[in-house]
């Protein structure tokens, strides 16, 4: 069994207990404990069900390559699934549960699967579920995403808050290892501004467990000095719990901060996704150890050497009382020295080599009195939940089991893996190293920046070096190389002295014994998390997914959580031995950011709940609240929809709104309509080339309805254009236009006609605009008082200059609703007071604010488009029967050519009508008009579709607009329009203006 | 005018690594024209009593100020109240020399934000190098708080003016509340 050691511990402070729960039952650690090393010290050594054949599976590493001990992590808003107990650190109250299990951990009906083994092998599903077609569907669907993912989403909302932050430096150091902090040190020795990343909670990396000398002292002394000298310098910024997740282009990198998942209680956001340009980055990321590929490699019990070693070392927690070490390199008789060293007792070492010389590691082995077989291996592991012992054989053989040995333990290693991810990321290259086989990275081949020059360099083990003397002195070198690429003269100082200790050369074993049959082979596993098997790649290899890169996609080998931190290699030399060609033939999968999962809410960052999405409000915004506004979104403006009453539904305002509006007065706030200013001598030929009318000849005082098209000839946006002065226009934009088009205007000043003398500024939230729309509404000016707003003196579409009610004004006569309008633009923060001025001189005139759907049926009635609802991207002007309003005298306007276009001058482009159902009813919105016979996807042939569609209060009856075809040539014809409710209407094409044709009311 | 309010009536935060609030209404007038030409200069100059910024930079004092937002473009910052008879000097100065200023206060809303957290707010929204050794007294910076635009720059230490549209003054001023929250020092500065 597991269980907490009396002695050990470096990390642990046994003054603090923590009490902490998993599924339910309560366990103690204590401060300093991991979950994983807590579950161990309680003997939790099942911690989950396998992903595909259920089978239960233990922890099996102490650090971010862990692939099996998933949790689901705290509850409701605190929840998180896939959480890895190796690298969450444990705190009071902590509540885990174990994953991927029906309907317990101990007991699970899924695992029937794994007796199902050999009939779900690689590319199982892509055989099985492709035949017959319709049962995909309806059967075999539904029962993959059933059976699909480890943890439970999260339902309730993230209870916590993120952020982001933007650091820049001039040299960043990934990883605090012996190796980083050396490479920090030399390169801020230079004067550079350095900033050190540590993922885990402490400093050294595994250099104070894996023990040695620097400079004459011992390296955990070592890497304190470097910390305390570090955290003195001002140019150093080092942060722990950060793990650089990934870096990309232009010296870009993401550190992923964990602020407060060890400390709930603490105030702040709970993770910072740090953002870093840094002029040069140094990936010292360590490296991982990587299983062995025996049967039985998977039960629980069966660990990592290195991790066996940090559990006694770091948490003085024995995985086992007796523990079998298997190994193929000399790493692994550190494990075993460590466990004899606690008291623990270690069988044998089962090595698969057979070494020329007893290296001193074997040698302080064979006088700590463990018994070593030479050539020997693992036939398989004795066990089901957990080890009972293993079964001995001859690595050269075929399996015959030479002995039994019994054990609750066993550590192996089969080598170790540079992390070569973050180099890798942006185009460093590997090469493969016969000596450790192993990639690690092709200094020569880095990730370069603008300039060609390499901008990431690997040190220490993470470039392949494992010695001390070798880890430090290329950390130093790369430390100050850093510095004089980031542009500083690096120091002279020399590297410090690192001993190495001289290991027995380590041999490759892919696969043991070397010769297991099949069914030794479909027990070793390669990815414990998507139970991935070596009889898995070498039936993917047979069938002819030769690509690492396929093979990959067809077992899923390295597809889960852990993107195959332990498989992909052990996968690859599988793959490459089936396929009979050397391991870098066959290559590594490509490697992309994060380097292990980050938090969908640092990604996010602050971007969550009212800050999701910017809203802009207007001027008015907190009246209309204020005020019963339902309101809708228009691009990021918020628009009140409807001003809803007591007793009233939102239906029943629009309607009344609508009806006011025509009988009494409506205010409208327009203030989020687009305003550009335009100035310049040439703004008029400017303005000529933009609008598809002429613009060129408006007088000043005066007003122009115009169209605006894309280089395509698509109708992008509309609005009324006032002359200001000779020089100066007023355009307005659409709401959701305005950015658009005075980016659209800056393009073509910039771009193509960079040489005329024109000047736009958007002051679109300079003014409240405000629509005071009615008969009523000369009324309601006069009342306020100030300027002459009669017909004689400002007539239709013109504007002046003037005060009313002693507000500065622009006021122009102009109208989106058939009615007397006038919008009245003042200052935005004089906005409000001018609305409450409104109201009051309009309370005897029957004033009614009006919203944006009132707004819509009210220019519905007078049959004028809406860009968005007539328009959609793909309409000309032409379709909406706006022939007047494409200049003839103009020789050329943005649209004018491509409206040359056969398909554009198609004379059977669908075209604007009015549509009227024949018992009153309302057209459904968007619905089309069936045409005779089906097209060749046995769909009914269309003839039209509905653009706008209301009730109208106005005239009691549904009407609508819709494009048809020859639509202009038909009015009288009917037309059947099928619903989404199964009903059929039906409707006539008439005219699109349904409310005062001669537009008398406006001109008034 | 009292009825002239701005965008968030003065607004004050103080519950976090920094102190955020609302200034009054300020006069802003955007300048375009040829930074380099005698009428550009002589309008802007004369308006303020700055002298002409560089790229990047802003010359500022009390309410009065020349800020650099483009090569083609200048904010100028007034006195509220003295906008109008600002532009006209301006339009004077610039006689037929081919610019536009235009009055903008009324568009924008203008926060300070002040303390020893300024900084580390400012860095977890803007993607601007805050170091000492990038950005100090004097700096403009043109640029974007989280999803929108805002423009910023040092008056005086720890402290920062951000302006943002008049529309998006809640939005930022949520932002610089939750980069300020409690405990989210980041200690970097």
């Amino acid at each position: 069994m597991s269980t907490r050691l009396a002695t050990g511990g470096r990390l642990l402070n046994t003054d603090i207990p923590v009490s902490f729960t998993f599924n339910g039952k309560t366990l103690k650690g204590y401060a300093g404990d991991t979950l994983a090393s807590a579950l161990l010290a309680n003997d939790q050594m099942l911690v989950g069900r396998s992903f595909k054949y259920h089978r239960p599976r233990g922890i099996v590493a102490s650090g971010v390559e862990e692939p099996n001990a998933l949790v689901n992590l705290g509850t409701e808003g605190t929840f998180e699934p896939n959480q890895r107990a190796t690298t969450t650190e444990l705190f009071d109250g902590l509540r885990a549960t174990s994953q991927n299990h029906w309907p317990s951990l101990e007991f699970d009906v899924g695992a029937i699967n794994a007796k199902l083994s050999r009939f779900m092998p690689a590319g199982f599903y892509y055989k099985m579920f492709i035949h017959p077609r319709p049962l995909w569907k309806h059967v075999y669907e539904p029962f993959i995403r059933q059976a699909a993912g480890l943890g439970q989403a999260p339902k309730a909302r993230d209870a916590d808050r993120y952020e982001h932050f933007y650091a820049f430096c001039d040299v960043l150091v990934v990883g605090g290892g012996i190796a980083g902090l050396t490479a920090a040190k030399a390169a801020a020795a230079s004067g550079a501004e350095v900033i050190l990343l540590e993922q885990t909670a402490h400093w050294g990396g595994r250099a104070p467990v894996d023990g040695g000398h620097v400079d004459g002292a011992p390296v955990d002394k070592v890497v304190d000095e470097l910390v305390s000298e570090l955290s003195d310098m001002s140019n150093v910024t080092l942060r722990l719990r950060t793990m650089g997740a990934g870096v990309y282009d232009h010296g870009y990198v993401l550190g992923y901060e964990r602020l407060r998942d060890h400390a709930p209680a603490q105030d702040g956001p709970r993770h910072r996704l740090w953002r870093i340009r840094a002029r040069h980055t140094i990936t010292a990321t360590g490296a991982l150890e990587r299983p062995l590929s025996f049967a039985g490699n998977d039960i629980p019990g069966v660990m990592l050497a290195s991790a066996v070693r940090d559990y006694v070392v770091d948490y003085g927690v024995s995985v086992g009382d007796r523990t079998v070490v298997v190994t193929n390199n000399d790493d692994a008789y550190r494990s075993a020295l460590a466990l004899k060293q606690a008291g623990l007792d270690v069988p044998v070492i089962l090595d698969a080599r057979v070494p020329a010389f007893d290296s001193p590691l074997i040698e302080q082995a064979k006088a700590a009195g463990i018994r070593i077989l030479m050539g020997h291996g693992v036939a398989k592991v004795l066990g089901g939940k957990r080890v009972t012992g293993v079964a001995v054989c001859a690595q050269a053989g075929e399996g015959a089991v030479l002995e039994e040995i019994a054990c609750d333990a066993v550590a192996m290693s089969g080598g170790w893996s540079p992390v070569v991810h973050l180099w890798s990321h942006c185009g460093g290259k590997l090469h493969w190293d016969n000596d450790f086989a192993m990639f690690r990275p092709d200094v020569d081949k880095a990730p370069t920046g603008a300039d060609g020059s390499p901008f990431v360099s690997p040190a220490g083990s993470a470039n392949g070096h494992f010695g001390l003397a070798e880890i430090i002195g290329d950390a130093h070198a790369k430390g100050r190389s850093a510095a004089q690429a980031a542009g500083f003269a690096s120091s002279k100082r020399n590297a410090p002295d690192g001993e190495s200790v001289t290991e027995a050369p380590m041999a490759p074993v892919w696969l043991m014994p070397q010769g297991a049959g099949i069914a030794l082979r479909s027990k070793a596993w390669l990815d414990y998390q998507n139970d991935v098997k070596v009889s898995d790649v070498q039936l993917a290899a047979q069938e002819g997914f030769e690509s690492v890169e396929h093979a990959k996609r067809y077992t899923t080998l390295g597809m889960a959580t852990d993107q195959g931190k332990l498989s992909n290699i052990n996968g690859l030399a599988i793959l490459s031995d089936a396929l009979d060609q050397p391991i870098p033939q066959t290559g590594t999968t490509t490697f992309r950011p994060p380097y292990t999962p980050i938090s969908m809410g640092a990604i996010a960052g602050e971007a969550s709940r009212e800050l999701f999405q910017p809203i802009r409000r207007t001027p008015l915004h907190d009246w209309h609240t204020a005020n019963g506004a339902d309101f809708e979104p228009v691009g990021q403006w918020q628009r009140p929809y409807a001003y809803v009453r007591s007793g009233e539904s939102v239906h029943d305002a629009v309607m009344r709104e609508t009806k006011n509006v025509r009988d009494n007065l409506g205010l409208l706030d327009a203030s989020t309509l687009g305003k550009i200013v335009v100035k310049g001598p040439d703004a008029g030929r400017f303005l000529d080339m933009l609008y598809t009318n002429m613009m060129s000849t408006l007088k000043p005082g005066k007003c122009r309805y115009g169209l605006m098209c894309g280089e395509n000839g698509f109708l992008i946006d509309d609005g009324v254009v006032a002359r200001i002065d000779e020089d100066t226009f007023l355009c307005h934009t659409t709401t959701g236009g305005a950015e658009n088009i005075h980016g659209h205007m800056e393009e073509w000043l910039q771009t193509e006609w960079w040489d005329w003398k024109v000047y736009v500024a958007n002051v679109t939230e300079q003014y409240a605009q405000i629509a005071v729309v009615g008969p009523n509404a000369r009324a309601a000016l006069e009342a306020l008082g100030g300027m002459d707003v009669s017909k004689e003196a400002l007539g239709f579409m013109e504007w002046a200059d003037g005060t009313l009610g002693g507000f500065d004004a622009r006021v122009y006569r102009i109208s989106f609703s058939g009615e007397l309008s006038y919008e009245i633009a003042v200052k935005a923060s004089e906005g409000q007071a001018f609305w409450d001025a409104l109201l009051v001189v309009g309370e005897t005139l029957g004033v009614m604010p009006y919203g944006t759907e009132a707004l819509h049926i009210l220019r519905a009635e007078k049959g004028f488009i809406m860009i968005g609802d007539e328009t959609d991207g793909t309409v000309i002007p032409q379709d909406l029967g706006l022939h007047w309003a494409l200049s003839k005298k103009k020789e050329d306007y943005l649209g004018k050519r491509a409206h040359l276009r056969s398909h554009m001058a198609d004379p059977t482009r669908w075209q604007l009508v009015g549509l009227e159902t024949t018992d009153g009813s309302t057209l459904p919105d968007g619905a089309y008009a069936v045409a005779e016979g089906h097209n060749d996807n046995g769909q009914r042939n269309v003839q039209g579709r509905v653009t706008s569609t209301y009730h109208s209060p106005n005239l009691n009856k549904g009407i609508a607009m819709g494009l048809v075809l020859n639509g202009p040539d038909r009015m009288g014809e009917m037309l059947e329009f099928p619903g989404t409710d199964g009903k059929i209407y039906a409707a006539r094409i008439v005219n699109p203006v349904f409310y005062d044709p001669e537009g008398d009311k406006q001109n008034v | 005018m009292s009825k002239a309010v701005s965008a968030l009536g003065g607004v004050t935060w103080t519950d976090g690594i920094a102190t955020v609030h609302e200034a009054p209404l300020q006069g802003m007038i955007t300048v375009r024209g040829d930074l380099t030409s005698k009428g550009v200069i002589k309008a802007a100059t004369g308006a303020t009593g700055m002298q002409m910024p560089a790229q990047g930079t802003a010359n500022c004092n009390g309410t009065k100020g020349l800020c650099w937002m483009s090569p083609d473009e200048l904010l100028v910052l007034c006195a509220y109240g003295d906008v109008a008879q600002v532009l006209d000097g301006m339009r004077a100065a610039l006689g037929d020399q081919h610019g536009l200023a235009v009055d903008v206060s009324d568009a924008r809303a203008l926060f300070r934000v002040a303390g020893k957290g300024a900084l580390e707010v400012m860095a977890k929204l803007a993607p601007v190098d805050f170091r000492p050794s990038a950005f100090g007294h004097g700096m403009f910076r043109r640029s974007r708080l989280a999803q929108v635009p805002a423009a910023f720059w040092m008056q005086e230490d720890d402290a920062f003016h951000v302006v943002c549209f008049r529309s998006q003054a809640q939005y930022v001023f949520d932002l610089l509340k939750a980069a300020g929250q409690k405990g989210s020092e980041v200690s970097i500065f």
